[in-house]
């Protein structure tokens, strides 16, 4: 694990990423003790004002005459949030499915993974849409439907890992002590596979930021008057033209989350040597 | 070769059907119906509406009638769009929206793999650093980011290309669409050409050709080309999938007249028709998609056997 951590701290891409993302956090938590601005108040005699013609408005106001400040810090914090439970959920389904898939071995096995087989041939992201439109959109309702598209891919790594650490021999040590198989999935194959899932997880947070900041984009996620960096985006992507800074501020700031959330997955990966499925 | 490929389409039919029923029947169990408006139409006019329409039948007649009509190649009446059929407007969106995706993918393909290729070739070079450092960037930041920066860029700074909007048959509106389109694919690819063509070179094949004292370009392009492009591949039907997704804002960024609009747009107004119009042509696109990789894969790698 050591030389993991050094061969990690090898990668300055990685390394900066990290402290971006950290910086970024930071900021998300701690920025709003430093605005001026309220969050839903309405600045009547500042609707869209770009960034440098008001010393009120660090990063400028919207149509609204809202602070943009406060609501990419806003968007910021919903997008991370929504982000780690969703991956959570996602993992939490991926690893317990693909555990139990590969210690079952055999038919139970087969017919797991031909589900999930399945699965990933449906056009997915378009029920989640289907979903998300027919029932509702509360934020729960959203946790859940993006976490249940994220953890295909997890089940089918921790399901391979899971075969080859069933064969060792303290596994078969464990049987031989008296251990049920629920004690030996939660208890010894399960901590093993911390590589391939630390590894997994990192990717899956982008990937579910960037979903999510889908669905909001096309109106069904996070519902105004709350913000996320998709309906944001979205609210710039339609004022490029008359007011550029709507999508600057929101759009750098998106990306950059992204790109160093990227970039410390595949440090990682390369640190830990995780071959991909 | 045809009786696998038969056989394979024979296997596609029930996917297809299954992925059918279950969005008739959700689209079905959701709250609301196509002729919900803000002030409550009168019960007698409700009442004509859903008659005319078939709703007021039990839902397993309709569904009968549903699949009866697809069987004739009838998607049916739209809901919302009155005086329309749900084959028409489809019809009237589905070229842009193919010729869109059809330029996106051709373009991800024809930069990604000589990119990949190329990185491979001056391995831990500035030009390969300068790829995967590119490759991330494009997978890492989605096309609803990249195309309003484009379009801010080339359309508002520069005024080169417009911004947004369509005229039949031009192509500068298409650009940058297709841009942002395909940037997320070909990253993935230079990234599978990339790390498949290091191994690949390693390997004792090449070794005997250079041995031989064949030139690069032959090297590279008859010998390790095809196994190479394996892993590209069967990245072919995901990648379909990234854009089709990508094309439902991307269009509605660019304001391009394709079907992207309908899925989201027909799911909010009900309009169950036409939802399931959009749910089978993209379903249908990507299990057709599935079929040519298997194809393709055992056109590249001649082991795999056709009578699996």
């Amino acid at each position: 694990m050591s030389g993991a951590v050094r061969r990690w701290r090898a990668n300055p891409a990685a390394v900066a990423a990290l402290a971006v993302i950290a910086a970024l956090i930071g900021l998300a938590l701690v920025g709003p003790l430093f605005n001026p601005n309220d969050i839903r108040a309405l600045d009547w005699a500042n609707v869209a004002t770009s960034p440098s013609s008001t010393g009120a408005h660090w990063f400028g106001t919207d149509r609204l005459g809202r602070d943009l400040f406060a609501r990419t810090l806003e968007g910021t914090r919903v997008s991370l949030t929504v982000g780690l439970v969703a991956s959570l959920i996602s993992l939490t389904i991926g690893i317990s499915y693909g555990a139990v898939a590969g210690y079952l071995g055999g038919r139970a096995d087969q017919l797991m993974m031909r589900f999930i087989e399945v699965l990933s041939g449906l056009p997915l992201v378009f029920f989640v849409i289907f979903l998300t439109v027919l029932f509702g959109r509360s934020p729960y309702f959203l946790f859940l439907a993006i976490g249940a598209v994220g953890w295909l891919t997890m089940a089918r790594i921790v399901r391979g890992q899971t075969l080859s650490i069933r064969r060792r021999e303290f596994i078969e040590a464990a049987v031989a002590s008296g251990a049920g198989p629920v004690r030996i999935v939660v208890k010894h194959i399960v901590p093993n596979l911390l590589g391939p899932v630390i590894v997994y997880a990192t990717l899956t947070v982008p990937q579910i930021i960037l979903f999510e900041s889908f669905l909001s984009f096309l109106g069904l996620g996070i519902q105004e008057p709350h913000a996320s960096l998709g309906t944001l985006i979205a609210e710039g992507a339609g004022e490029v033209e008359a007011a550029p800074w709507i999508l600057w501020v929101p759009g750098t700031l998106l990306a950059l989350l992204l790109l160093c959330l990227n970039l410390v997955g595949d440090g990682l990966r390369d640190a830990l040597d995780v071959k991909e499925r | 070769m045809v009786r696998y490929f038969l056989k394979r389409l024979a296997g596609a039919v029930p996917t297809l059907f299954i992925i059918i029923t279950i969005a008739f029947f959700l689209i079905r169990a959701a709250p609301g119906g196509p002729f919900d408006q803000e002030q409550a139409l009168p019960p007698e006019i409700l009442a004509n509406l859903e008659s005319a329409y078939g709703l007021d039948q039990p839902v397993w007649v309709q569904y009968g009638r549903y699949l009866r009509g697809l069987a004739h190649g009838d998607f049916g009446p739209s809901f919302k769009y009155k005086d329309f059929s749900v084959t028409e407007l489809i019809g009237q969106g589905f070229p842009v929206t193919l010729q869109l995706g059809v330029m996106a993918l051709s373009l991800a393909l024809a930069i990604g793999i000589p990119l990949g290729t190329l990185a491979a070739l001056r391995h831990n070079s500035a030009a390969d650093y300068a790829t995967m450092s590119l490759a991330v960037i494009g997978i890492a930041i989605p096309p609803f980011v990249v195309l309003p920066f484009l379009g801010l860029f080339f359309g508002v700074y520069l005024g080169w290309l417009p911004v947004a909007g369509w005229e039949p048959g031009s192509i500068r509106h298409l650009v940058l669409p297709v841009i942002a389109l395909c940037l997320p694919p070909l990253a993935y690819i230079a990234r599978l050409t990339r790390g498949s063509m290091l191994e690949i070179l390693r390997s004792q094949f090449i070794r005997t050709a250079f041995a031989k004292g064949l030139p690069l370009h032959v090297v590279i392009l008859r010998h390790a080309m095809r196994p190479v492009l394996l892993p590209v591949a069967s990245y072919l039907a995901p990648a379909v999938a990234s854009i089709m997704t990508g094309s439902l804002v991307v269009e509605s960024i660019a304001g391009l007249p394709g079907i992207g609009r309908y899925l989201v747009q027909g799911a909010l107004n009900r309009d169950y028709t036409l939802v399931m119009g959009m749910v089978i042509i993209y379903s249908a696109l990507l299990i057709a998609m599935g079929l040519l990789v298997d194809l393709l894969y055992a056109w590249l790698d001649p082991r795999i056997g056709f009578d699996a």
